[in-house]
């Protein structure tokens, strides 16, 4: 770089400008990656069921071991939603590839109509991905009245690839919990439609 | 800067002297007279972060909660049940300004901001740093984001509290949903600043040793500590903006309506913890590289040998700092990583050890055989190889995933990092403050008192951390105010290690003073045939502008 030529030279160009360049990139790079991390992140754990992000199927599983797994259920509400949320049964003991329905109860406790949408995982969280769900209460958001009780159906089934993983094939119990989070537009015509498209679901 | 000079006759050093008090301190454009700032700076901080864990060391020293309720009915002025909850939660706010304080305005500005603006134009044989108006920006932004973290101490934080009480690492959904005041906003905000502050810097640092050094100056002949710096900045480069991003979505998050971390639209809190970490892991490297590069100096110059191995010590900090990029995940082994995700990080934590064991043994080797001279520098440099090798062995245990289980969030942890950062990097800024002093000031200080110093700072840091690893190992939380009667023992022996150690920095202070008051002069090179960069052979202190002869390196 700066060698040679004897001490007092006049400032000779060192193209700085280019090096800030690239450090700037640099930085810009970095933060630009932050951001994609966001939707890489979220595609990466639907692909994987990496931290328990369970499946969504459609059709059941053709292969039905005759091993059984114990299955409990967890309701929660989140704050913010005045709800009395609860599983009608604490678990169910299945084979493995059975497909098996459940319900959930919800009671809306306010004088209000209220919209809440469901989350889940499933717990050890190594379990997710071979958890498929044909149909869910979940996948749409559920509008209750003032004190309306509604029935709110599961269809899932563990898929028979979970005795194959050593992560996974000493697993003899899951657990599905879901937790209910107010919907932000709870009000309007998109409430209605989603009734009625939570009703024929049901 | 370079156009005012140009006006002067050569040489005419005398008329810079002529600079008023505010164009020298408040305009500075010269790379000492910022290096200094940035360490009056770091003392300043250092000061109000150490006086916080004092105070979090004087709580835990009993089981119950002994003065934090009445700190904060002074401070918020709360009474009653609403005084404990306030006192808990400031205990909180105390953990967590004290790690801010300590690692962005203590630890940073002291060895990048301080001695390396110092050190590194003079040991590259350059006259000044490459943008010199820019390190004037990258000090002046740090003073406002330390000043609005302080800020964030008294308003509103949590429902009932004050203050940013969520740890460091500020995970969603504690800092989102659960802090609604604004004290959280600004600690982002006083981070965004302070991590401008440090882009810029790193910027300047590289422009400058990239194309600045002396002419015969090789990047294969550049001072370790040059070496050490190159990669902390390209660290900084790589690590702070995804810092930014990761906090802009969280100040997005509690005051935009997005959802990047809310579950209950979408987002993931788990996604914070691994941009948190891609960056929380190469800064700790950020503190801690410096400190490696100003050792290996003063091992040097104390053993009167070269460093051993000078090409394996550069490219040792440039694999440190490399493979600190990949190994983030080892602080989230407990938020359910798959198998072979914890295998790959933890096999890749372990690799860290390869390195950073080639730098210990080259000290070590360095050392071997020489004629080794125990001034104070070199005591606390022969200190610093120590402590800094205890902590790497903790880190070495921590890194199995099996074991971190047991141990995460525990006093084991707090003893470990603390091990290798307050005890290694704090350890190697008082080595390279007791190195270059004489150079800085021009008066050389009491070795006696330097030397009693280093004597009661390592007892006291060592009574202070090492009964943590006996908390830690027994299962003793971290980040709470209280615990079980059980861990008393310990915690009295730890908090009374904490009074030593203030002791310790009090001595500091009279060390500092007595040698600005005897004024005894240091000369040129007072450590001898051993120091052999180029600082020494200007005078103490430095000229205001150096090298206006280049010096050429053979």
């Amino acid at each position: 770089m700066s060698d040679q030529t004897p001490a007092p030279q006049p400032k000779k160009e060192r193209n700085n400008g280019a090096i800030v360049a690239m450090c700037l990139a640099f930085v810009f790079g970095m933060t630009g990656m932050a951001y994609a991390a966001v939707p890489l992140y979220k595609i990466f754990c639907q692909v994987t069921g990496y931290g328990g992000t369970t499946r969504q199927v459609e059709q059941a599983s053709d292969v039905i071991l005759d091993r059984t797994i114990k299955v409990r259920f967890d309701g929660n509400v989140a704050d913010g939603l005045p709800w009395d949320f609860r599983p009608d049964q604490r678990e169910v003991e299945l084979r493995i590839g059975e497909t098996k329905q459940v319900y959930f109860r919800a009671k809306n406790l306010f004088n209000k109509e209220t919209t809440g949408q469901a989350t889940f995982n499933v717990t050890p969280q190594a379990a997710g991905a071979y958890f498929n769900k044909i149909q869910c209460f979940c996948f749409t958001e559920q509008t209750l009245q003032p004190g309306e009780e509604k029935e709110m159906a599961v269809l899932f089934f563990v898929d028979p690839d979970i005795v194959n993983e050593p992560e996974t094939k000493s697993i003899n119990t899951l657990t599905l919990s879901y937790t209910v989070y107010p919907h932000e537009k709870t009000q309007g015509v998109a409430a209605v439609d989603d009734k009625q498209a939570a009703g024929q679901k049901l | 800067m370079a156009g005012h000079s140009a006006t002067d006759a050569h040489g005419a050093d005398h008329g810079h002297h002529q600079m008023s008090f505010f164009t020298r301190w408040f305009l500075s454009t010269n790379h000492k007279d910022i290096g200094t700032l940035y360490l009056i700076f770091a003392i300043i901080a250092g000061v109000v972060g150490g006086t916080l864990s004092v105070f979090m060391r004087w709580e835990l020293m009993e089981p119950g909660i002994q003065i934090f309720h009445g700190l904060a009915s002074m401070v918020y002025g709360v009474e009653g049940d609403a005084a404990i909850d306030a006192g808990k939660e400031m205990y909180n706010v105390f953990t967590t300004a004290h790690a801010l304080i300590m690692i962005f305005f203590m630890v940073m500005p002291a060895l990048i901001g301080g001695f390396a603006n110092w050190m590194i134009p003079i040991m590259i044989g350059a006259p000044d740093m490459a943008f010199p108006r820019m390190n004037n920006i990258s000090f002046w932004l740090i003073i406002p984001a330390f000043l609005l973290l302080m800020l964030s101490l008294f308003v509103q934080g949590a429902p009932g509290g004050h203050g940013v009480g969520g740890g460091w690492t500020m995970y969603p959904p504690l800092s989102t949903t659960a802090s609604g005041g604004p004290a959280v906003d600004m600690a982002i905000l006083a981070l965004h600043i302070a991590g401008a502050s440090s882009i810029l810097g790193a910027i300047n640092f590289i422009t400058t040793i990239l194309n600045m050094r002396a002419p015969g100056m090789t990047i294969h002949k550049m001072p370790l500590f040059a070496w050490a710096v190159l990669i902390t900045a390209f660290l900084l480069l790589l690590s702070l903006p995804v810092l930014a991003g990761g906090i802009t979505m969280l100040l997005t998050d509690r005051n935009f309506g997005t959802a990047f971390f809310k579950p209950e639209a979408g987002g993931d809190p788990i996604l914070f913890q691994h941009l948190f970490w891609f960056f929380g892991h190469p800064e700790v490297y950020i503190l801690i590289l410096p400190g490696f590069g100003i050792i290996s100096h003063i091992v040097s110059t104390f053993s009167k040998k070269p460093v051993f191995g000078y090409l394996g010590m550069a490219y040792a900090m440039a694999a440190i700092g490399a493979v600190g990029f990949i190994v983030w995940a080892h602080h989230m082994y407990t938020v359910g990583l798959s198998l072979d995700a914890q295998r790959y990080f933890l096999f890749a934590t372990m690799v860290i050890a390869v390195p950073t064991g080639v730098k210990i043994f080259s000290w070590i080797a360095t050392m071997w055989g020489g004629s080794i001279t125990f001034s104070t520098p070199m005591i606390w440099a022969i200190g610093f190889i120590f402590l800094f090798t205890v902590g790497g062995v903790t880190g070495v245990q921590l890194a199995n995933a099996g074991l971190d289980r047991a141990l995460h969030d525990t006093y084991y942890v707090v003893a470990h990092f603390h091990y290798v950062l307050s005890l290694g990097a704090v350890f190697a800024i008082f080595a390279a403050w007791y190195y270059w002093f004489p150079k800085m000031t021009g008066y050389m200080y009491s070795q006696a008192l330097g030397n009693l110093h280093f004597v009661v700072m390592f007892i006291g840091v060592n009574l202070i951390f090492f009964p943590q690893h006996f908390l830690g190992l027994a299962g003793m939380p971290r980040r709470y105010i209280d615990y079980p009667d059980a861990f008393a023992g310990w915690n009295y022996v730890s908090s009374i290690g904490s009074y030593i150690s203030a002791v310790g920095v009090l001595i500091f202070f009279v060390c500092v003073i007595e040698a600005f008051m005897k004024k005894r002069v240091a000369g040129d090179n007072p450590w001898g045939v051993g120091a052999d960069t180029l600082e020494w052979t200007l005078s103490s202190p430095p000229p205001t502008h150096q090298w206006e002869q280049l010096p050429r390196i053979k």
